[in-house]
């Protein structure tokens, strides 16, 4: 239920409690109020849930999380474990 | 897609479950909160990488699940009235009420509608001025902003026919509830990270430090789920119990504080009964008095119903963790997805139903949550 789904800002307008924007998912289009993200804008990509931006996604954070295995890998090496 | 494929990776998912195995040198019990990880982890069996002394209890992580059946009675009598088009999110309507479930209303002649969001609710209010539109207002902190937003607007722009049948609840106090009870089998939590994605993550500071508990913000798919699982382990394993977050793509630390200045202004903190555990102080949400007027129970007088549930089922058992969902006697036989005896059987991100749907042609050696 509470599935967010990542797409990315193609459009925006409106403001404060109205503020829209037009969102691509992988290619699908749709509608997302943009209200509680009110930094988003175009090319970012926000988190929607039931028809709601609740995030912008944090790009580097998104790229540091994909290399922690290669961190904690490191890690046991290091420490000379199996 | 962009931000989802990656995080399946197979690769990365493996490196890390060997990371954990490595880690790992007592039995720990760890619990997912949110009803989404738990279907991820069934369906990708990510128990099944871990090594035999992690076990992972699933929680009261789903929001259809622990409704209970006194509201879902409300909303069936509510919808079966003739002025009235009854709006919900698509998983509520087969959960079971004393008297049916909101597909047999709909069956009926009722006019119940599946929404995508609850501006869509407040769209077709717009669109019917001569009828009574309700929204089946359920879920977790992740979804207060959407209801709240719904009944501003609808008080902002004067659409007198729409309402909202309110059942709100929020998941730290159910954390709490848990490690309180006298039967707790919780050493660690993954908790939910779209719900610390509006609320941020310091209401866990408390909890970590009152029942040295590590509680991880995790994201939902699989290289989430096990990074999230080893963050908790090392914290366990170093005897440490700190609130840490695996998923800062989406979650800050304070949350997206318009969202909650919303919810603020539209919802107070009450409590809250929740299916299969009970009442639970400051757990849930209400309108403000001064939304008063889009409340559904009092528009419609069901205000005062209660009613108790079904004793087979140990819904309440698994929300909390203590069984499993094969430990239940009417498992697969007098409770399935088709005829459900409880709503953990119902929602697919209810515990039973993951484990019917992916897992019940299972030896029950896994009855006792442990690996063969």
């Amino acid at each position: 239920m509470c599935l967010a789904v990542p797409g990315k800002i193609l459009e925006v307008s409106g403001s404060d409690t109205t503020r829209t924007g037009t969102v691509s998912f992988g290619g699908i289009s749709k509608e997302a109020c943009l209200a509680f993200v009110p930094e988003a804008k175009v090319g970012d990509y926000v988190l929607v849930h039931a028809g709601f931006a609740i995030s912008v996604v944090d790009e580097e954070e998104a790229a540091q999380t994909l290399e922690y295995f290669r961190q904690i890998g490191e890690l046991g090496e290091l420490e000379g474990k199996p | 897609m962009k931000f989802v494929d990656e995080y399946r990776d197979q690769a990365k998912a493996e490196a890390l479950a060997q990371a954990i195995a490595r880690i790992t040198t007592k039995s720990w019990s760890i619990m997912e909160v949110c009803g989404g990880q738990t279907h991820s982890i069934v369906k990708y069996g990510i128990d099944e990488l871990l090594p035999q002394a992690i076990t992972l209890l699933h929680g009261p992580g789903c929001p259809v699940c622990v409704t209970p059946l006194e509201l879902i009675d409300k909303a069936l009598q509510i919808a079966a009235r003739p002025e009235v088009i009854f709006c919900s999110f698509g998983d509520m309507l087969r959960v079971p009420g004393t008297g049916g479930d909101l597909f047999s209303v709909k069956a009926k002649g009722a006019d119940v509608r599946i929404v995508y969001s609850p501006l869509d609710a407040l769209t077709i209010a717009r669109q019917n001025p001569g009828r009574q539109v309700v929204f089946f207002a359920v879920g977790f902190e992740t979804t207060a902003p959407a209801n709240a937003m719904a009944v501003f607007q609808a008080n902002a722009q004067k659409i007198p026919n729409f309402s909202v049948l309110v059942s709100h609840v929020l998941v730290p106090p159910a954390m709490e509830a848990i490690l309180g009870a006298p039967d707790n089998r919780t050493q660690g939590f993954l908790a939910a990270g779209h719900v610390c994605t509006v609320m941020g993550f310091e209401e866990y500071l408390p909890l970590a430090k009152k029942y040295h508990v590590p509680i991880v913000v995790t994201g939902f798919e699989p290289v989430d789920i096990l990074q999230g699982i080893f963050k908790c382990v090392e914290q366990l394993e170093q005897g440490r119990a700190e609130v840490e977050n695996q998923y800062a793509r989406s979650v800050q630390r304070t949350g997206n504080r318009p969202a909650q200045a919303l919810m603020a202004k539209v919802f107070r903190v009450v409590a809250r009964k929740w299916r299969g555990v009970g009442e639970i102080p400051n757990s849930g949400f209400a309108l403000q008095d001064e939304f008063a007027a889009y409340d559904a129970e009092a528009r419609f007088g069901v205000a005062g119903y209660h009613v108790d549930e079904d004793s087979e089922c140990i819904a309440g058992q698994v929300l909390r963790g203590v069984k499993k969902p094969q430990e239940c006697p009417a498992f697969g036989t007098r409770c399935t997805p088709d005829r459900p005896l409880g709503a953990t059987m119902v929602s697919s991100e209810g515990a039973c139903a993951a484990y019917y749907q992916y897992r019940r042609h299972q030896q029950t050696s896994l009855a006792a949550g442990k690996r063969s």
